[in-house]
């Protein structure tokens, strides 16, 4: 019963979203289909007009049906090794991902720690944490390829470490404050049994941070995915969701640019989804489920 | 005559002497305790009661080594606070039962066992033993919010018990409970300090609270927190709540009564 509930403005926004998607369709792709029909001489209807409007092969802004033949002709219908398949360009794009999600949960949490436990960290080090996120990303992505480049490391980890760039902010921020937020007569309590920091750590400080870890992932895991298609894009790759935007946007291939935005948007998704799960999971045996 | 000194030493669990402590705050200088002297004897119920502000938690806390006094001398089983909380002397009770959420009820009491590198089947045993000293037996694998604020306050005082200490140090544990579940749980510590004969110093706010479980009352007041009076107790170890209504209880409750009076100025 509260399923229906739920799904039922879901499904108002998206129709809503699809009747202007359509609509503006149209009105984007008319002015150069009346030029065709200029051109060629013929009479036209507008029925004619709307029909050859959401047909066009280089539309400026494709229908949402042309988007989703091209996902489904490049997913279902080719072979997922194949370089015109969506699932392979994701694949390559979500394995540069979860390696710089990875890397930067670790770096975040081991950040926070040492921020948290140290005065002279939390002092020195948290600026520069800050300072690192309002350099755009976009100006410093080809410096990390390139630096990586010329010390001898390829392939997957340049693009990886971009997605750690963006990943392990809120992470860090995160865990800083989920480590410091155990009650006082929470820390109190350990003193009495005259614990050592690594009990206070272990037993109080880091069960109390897994909410803000989950949260926080969350976040850090749709940076990633951003970071990793940023390192696609500069960077002439041949494969991943960034290397089809661009060969699209190269070619005015906007049927394709959109299927790989899709593609990226439900990777997403889905990798945000995921870390729901595994928060669920964690919360759940620890007896904190809501 | 050494021997005779360190068998009275033996004898008092706590001494306390021309104790101070002066909280630096904004307004200036705060003194939270001034001139307390105190002794508390090894198998005492000690109360501490009075107005908020005098200064009962803070002298507490100094017992366990949470506050440094910041003059006179304390002594917990002839060591200063900071050795006896080293060696894990006490046990303490918080106002709230500050349970971990994430541990169950039997991993809550094993909480200290675990610090302290008891081996599993030790644990185990002390874990169910304390929890059928608080009557809670069956609950091992709930989890706090699971119980009620009774029984998680029951859980927190097994969790001090499970370290066997001599000393009990109680703050306020039963104030944020009922008054019927407060008698009840009253009437349980009683039979318990009864039972295990530990020295418990329990700080309170309330007159029956006091009066009914104490051997000694120890009357505050505030500005600058300090003793007021001493109050001896010698209500029979076996009570129950009926004896609040006799008349040995009310001439206690009473002089109890009177000292707070005296030390709390109304006018300002």
């Amino acid at each position: 019963m509260r399923g229906n509930v739920n799904i039922f403005p879901l499904l108002c926004v998206l129709t809503g979203i699809i009747v202007i998607w359509y609509a503006s369709a149209i009105y984007m792709n008319a002015p150069f289909q009346r030029d065709v029909y200029q051109r060629a001489k013929t009479q036209w209807t507008t029925t004619q007009l709307i029909g050859d409007t959401l047909a066009q092969k280089r539309p400026v802004l494709p229908a949402p049906h042309q988007v989703a033949e091209e996902i489904y002709k490049t997913t279902f219908l080719k072979k997922v090794t194949s370089k015109r398949s969506l699932i392979y360009h994701s694949g390559i794009t979500f394995s540069s991902t979860i390696l710089g999600f990875i890397i930067g949960v670790v770096l975040g949490i081991a950040l926070a720690v040492g921020i948290v436990h140290n005065k002279a960290l939390d002092k020195s080090l948290m600026p520069w944490v800050i300072s690192s996120q309002t350099i755009p990303i976009l100006a410093i992505a080809p410096m990390i390829i390139v630096v990586l480049n010329a010390v001898g490391i390829q392939g997957l980890l340049p693009k990886a470490f971009i997605s750690t760039y963006l990943s392990f902010f809120p992470v860090v921020v995160g865990m800083v404050k989920g480590l410091r937020s155990p009650e006082i007569i929470h820390l109190d309590l350990m003193r009495t049994y005259s614990a050592t920091q690594w009990d206070v750590f272990w037993k109080l400080r880091w069960p109390s941070s897994m909410p803000f870890l989950f949260t926080s992932m969350k976040v850090a895991i749709a940076a990633a995915l951003v970071g990793a298609i940023v390192g696609e894009l500069p960077t002439g790759a041949v494969a991943g969701l960034g290397a089809r935007l661009l060969a699209g946007s190269y070619y005015g291939q906007t049927i394709q640019i959109w299927s790989a935005l899709f593609m990226a948007a439900l990777l997403a998704g889905t990798l945000v989804a995921l870390v729901g799960i595994a928060n669920r999971m964690v919360l759940k045996r620890m007896g904190m489920a809501a | 005559m050494a021997a005779s000194s360190s068998l009275s030493k033996e004898q008092s669990v706590i001494n306390i002497n021309d104790l101070s402590l002066t909280f630096k705050t904004n307004d200036g200088l705060v003194h939270a305790l001034s001139n307390i002297d105190l002794t508390i004897n090894s198998g005492e119920f000690v109360s501490l009661i009075g107005p908020s502000g005098c200064g009962k938690t803070t002298l507490l806390r100094v017992i366990a080594d949470l506050e440094t006094p910041t003059g006179g001398s304390i002594l917990v089983n002839a060591m200063s606070p900071h050795e006896a909380r080293m060696k894990r002397a006490y046990g303490y009770v918080f106002q709230a039962a500050a349970l971990y959420p994430w541990r169950t009820i039997a991993r809550n009491v094993g909480l200290p066992l675990e610090i302290m590198g008891l081996d599993k089947e030790e644990c185990q045993k002390r874990i169910s033993h304390n929890l059928a000293l608080v009557n809670l037996e069956g609950f091992e694998k709930k989890f706090p919010w699971q119980l009620s604020g009774g029984m998680q306050q029951r859980a927190s005082i097994a969790r001090a018990l499970a370290v066997e200490p001599e000393l009990l140090l109680m703050d306020e544990p039963f104030g944020a409970l009922d008054e019927i579940v407060r008698d009840h749980l009253n009437e349980q510590l009683l039979r318990l300090w009864d039972k295990t004969n530990k020295t418990v110093v329990f700080v309170t706010h309330s007159i029956p609270e006091a009066v009914f479980l104490s051997s000694k009352i120890v009357v505050m007041s505030p500005r600058p927190g300090r003793i007021h009076s001493i109050i001896e107790s010698n209500l029979p170890k076996d009570r129950t709540l009926d004896i609040r209504e006799t008349q040995e209880f009310l001439n206690i409750a009473h002089e109890v009564r009177e000292g707070l009076r005296e030390g709390h100025s109304y006018e300002d």
